[in-house]
């Protein structure tokens, strides 16, 4: 592997690493083991660890996609290895 | 109009929609059968894959479940949205960089190994039949109350729709007719949804409704129910756990990481044009998706409060208590849905203390001091079971939401059922006839023979899962559930390792596979019968139920996804490396330049 493919594909573990991290906090963490200690907080008629289990997980998961796929394409033309 | 004709009209109208679709689009080559040229952008891919994904489970079933598990529930939401993520992020792009369009090819390929595709083979078969055993109990479910028959009744005419309509189409009729098949689930699913929030909470978006309080109180509706189900003895709404934490915990991973791994989802992005499409088409994928999955855990809960409204009048909103007779309805009494569903046999009633009037509670309450007053009442046991997988379909009619409305969730429902069992039919369909019989035992057969191995597969496996369907392991989700965790437990690992390890080789992809498909099915298979058949469950022989950790065995597939990535790891250290061409393969996989537009089915 050559060193701009090496930086590459360092860059791409980077957010990975990013992405995966925040995918686990909000569902895992937030939905699941820490939802109990959340579930003293409300949000309108939510208790909030009950809100991340039921709904709030799901909201991160679609931004956080959307927020992955653009820093993606911005590393790809970074490196210069886009499409077109 | 009554309600019967009504729903023949809509049902029917909506069946006329995806047939013209599917006429419309006929498939020709073997290519277009399979994945519509390549040419699908990402926002219709993404609406496609949607109603591809939501399946029976989702739209009959999963409300259903999560209404009588409350908290523990979120499960499925998160764990059936959560993939995407991992599929958006670490499979999606290098897949389709990789330019093939099954999953078998890809291990095939990447493997440098028949014996590695005929593996991915066996685990896809394994995890779609079990998937659509679960969809074949929802597709009954539907059929039953749409025909007014029982619900063996029901699998069998779903069977022979189901059958017509995947050998009929291929993917690109499926792709367009998926779009107009979103439209009305999303539909379906939604509008009843609206109504009933503005009947209970005055806030006509359900997700923000789940959240408000009560019409006419000041008392959360959340609130309010944690306190009626728990008069009834059920566990508080707001925080009862599915089994225990780590259960709760494993069993969101196995969903998560299974959707990540199920063929029919994975094949969607072959057919996207570009790497960067791959990416954005999980998101759009997901924006449907969660639409649907952030409205459920609100039908959940007002489905409950409705049931709850229903049968034990006064109790939600005079705060009568339940023990006085007059909060429980007299069985002549009772609504004309429920005569409608107990023709189904998925609703029925049982006087055991001779009162005439319903009794609906949890009769395996811990507390004590419930069990008392139930006692004191005069209760001996609940009198209503109510199937999980009819709250949804029945949602609108226990809230006297208008015909058309009620008409339309059926429609809604069989559109799910048959667009996901369409979509399996075809992975099935693809493993079978191009992977299996083209690219291992008949290298030369004809593309004319090849179609139609294909649809002699599709016949076979809704044989096979109409007849396992009639007795399921489970209600519609919980035995997609299990499908997901077999998918889990088999090819997620070894896509994952395909593409993040240079090193992995094909004698550690094969042992981890076989390993993590193995270890699972025989959990599973210990609870549920050995290929789901009834009467031959060995649970005594692994230690009694769950006896792995509490682990339930639709949560097992996160264990099994643990086992194939250790024994590949370990296999992999002993034997030889990879050539070095296949390291290169990799390598290319990694980087978006260069992506050809997908040419599977002829290049060999």
């Amino acid at each position: 592997m050559d060193d701009t493919s090496a930086a590459y594909w360092r860059a791409t573990l980077g957010l990975l690493v990013k992405v995966m991290v925040i995918w686990f906090v909000v569902s895992f963490g937030a939905g699941i083991l820490f939802a109990p200690a959340l579930n003293a907080i409300s949000l309108g008629g939510y208790p909030l660890g009950f809100w991340f289990a039921h709904q709030g997980s799901i909201y991160v998961f679609v931004v956080l996609i959307f927020w992955y796929a653009k820093k993606m394409g911005d590393i790809d033309r970074q490196f210069d290895v886009h499409e077109d | 109009m009554d309600l019967q004709t009504t729903i023949y009209l809509v049902v029917g109208a909506s069946f006329a929609l995806y047939i013209g679709i599917a006429i419309w689009a006929r498939a020709g080559s073997t290519s277009e059968f399979y994945v519509a040229g390549g040419g699908v952008p990402p926002v219709m891919n993404g609406m496609a894959t949607a109603a591809d994904w939501m399946s029976a489970a989702s739209f009959i079933s999963m409300a259903g479940l999560i209404a009588n598990m409350g908290y523990g529930g979120g499960l499925f939401l998160m764990g059936w949205t959560g993939g995407y993520v991992l599929l958006a992020c670490l499979l999606a792009p290098y897949l389709r960089k990789f330019g093939k369009f099954t999953v078998p090819q890809f291990i095939g390929d990447r493997f440098y190994s028949k014996t590695a595709s005929t593996v991915a083979v066996i685990c896809l078969l394994t995890a779609s039949i079990t998937y659509i055993i679960g969809q074949m109990t929802g597709v009954g479910v539907a059929f039953s109350r749409f025909l007014g028959v029982s619900s063996e009744t029901g699998i069998y005419v779903g069977m022979g729709i189901v059958f017509m309509y995947a050998v009929f189409g291929g993917m690109k009729g499926i792709t367009y007719t998926q779009v107009a098949q979103y439209i009305v689930l999303i539909l379906a699913y939604t509008v009843p949804a609206i109504f009933i929030s503005l009947q209970l909470t005055g806030n006509p978006l359900p997700q923000l409704g789940l959240g408000s309080d009560m019409v006419g109180s000041d008392v959360s509706l959340l609130t309010k129910l944690d306190q009626v189900v728990t008069e009834l003895g059920f566990g508080k709404y707001t925080t009862t756990t599915a089994g225990s934490t780590l259960n709760m915990f494993v069993y969101t991973m196995s969903l998560m990481i299974g959707t990540a791994g199920l063929p029919h989802v994975i094949m969607r992005f072959f057919t996207v044009p570009k790497v960067s499409d791959a990416r954005i088409s999980a998101g759009w994928a997901l924006v449907f998706i969660a639409i649907l999955y952030t409205t459920a855990p609100a039908v959940a809960a007002m489905a409950k409060m409705n049931l709850i409204r229903t049968v034990n009048p006064g109790i939600v909103m005079q705060n009568a208590s339940p023990y006085n007779p007059e909060s429980q309805i007299q069985y002549e009494a009772r609504p004309d849905w429920m005569k409608r569903w107990e023709k189904t046999g998925l609703l029925k009633f049982e006087d055991k203390n001779g009162d005439g009037r319903i009794q609906y509670y949890n009769d395996k309450s811990k507390s004590e001091e419930f069990n008392a007053k139930a006692t004191e009442a005069g209760w001996k046991g609940n009198e209503l079971t109510v199937n999980a997988d009819i709250m949804v379909l029945a949602n609108p009619e226990i809230a006297l939401l208008p015909n058309w409305v009620i008409a339309l969730v059926a429609a809604g429902g069989l559109a799910a059922a048959l667009s996901t069992a369409a979509g399996l039919l075809m992975a099935i369909s693809a493993a079978v006839s191009h992977d299996l019989i083209k690219g291992v035992f008949m290298p030369d057969i004809s593309e004319k023979g090849e179609l139609m191995a294909g649809k002699i597969a599709m016949a076979v496996a809704i044989v096979i899962s109409g007849w396992l369907g009639l007795n399921p392991p489970g209600f519609a989700a919980g035995t997609v559930a299990l499908a997901f965790g077999i998918a889990a437990s088999s090819l997620f690992p070894a896509i994952m390792m395909g593409i993040f390890s240079k090193k992995m080789n094909k004698e550690g992809a094969v042992a981890g596979m076989l390993a993590g498909l193995v270890v699972t099915l025989i959990y599973v298979f210990a609870h549920k019968g050995i290929f789901f058949i009834k009467g031959t469950e060995f649970v005594d022989l692994i230690g009694g139920a769950n006896s792995f950790f509490g682990i339930t065995p639709e949560a097992f597939g996160a264990i099994g996804a643990l086992v194939n990535f250790g024994v590949a790891f370990v296999v992999d250290k002993v034997t030889k490396e990879p050539p070095e061409h296949i390291q290169h393969l990799v390598e290319s996989v990694r980087v978006p330049r260069g992506a050809k537009a997908v040419d599977g089915a002829h290049a060999h």
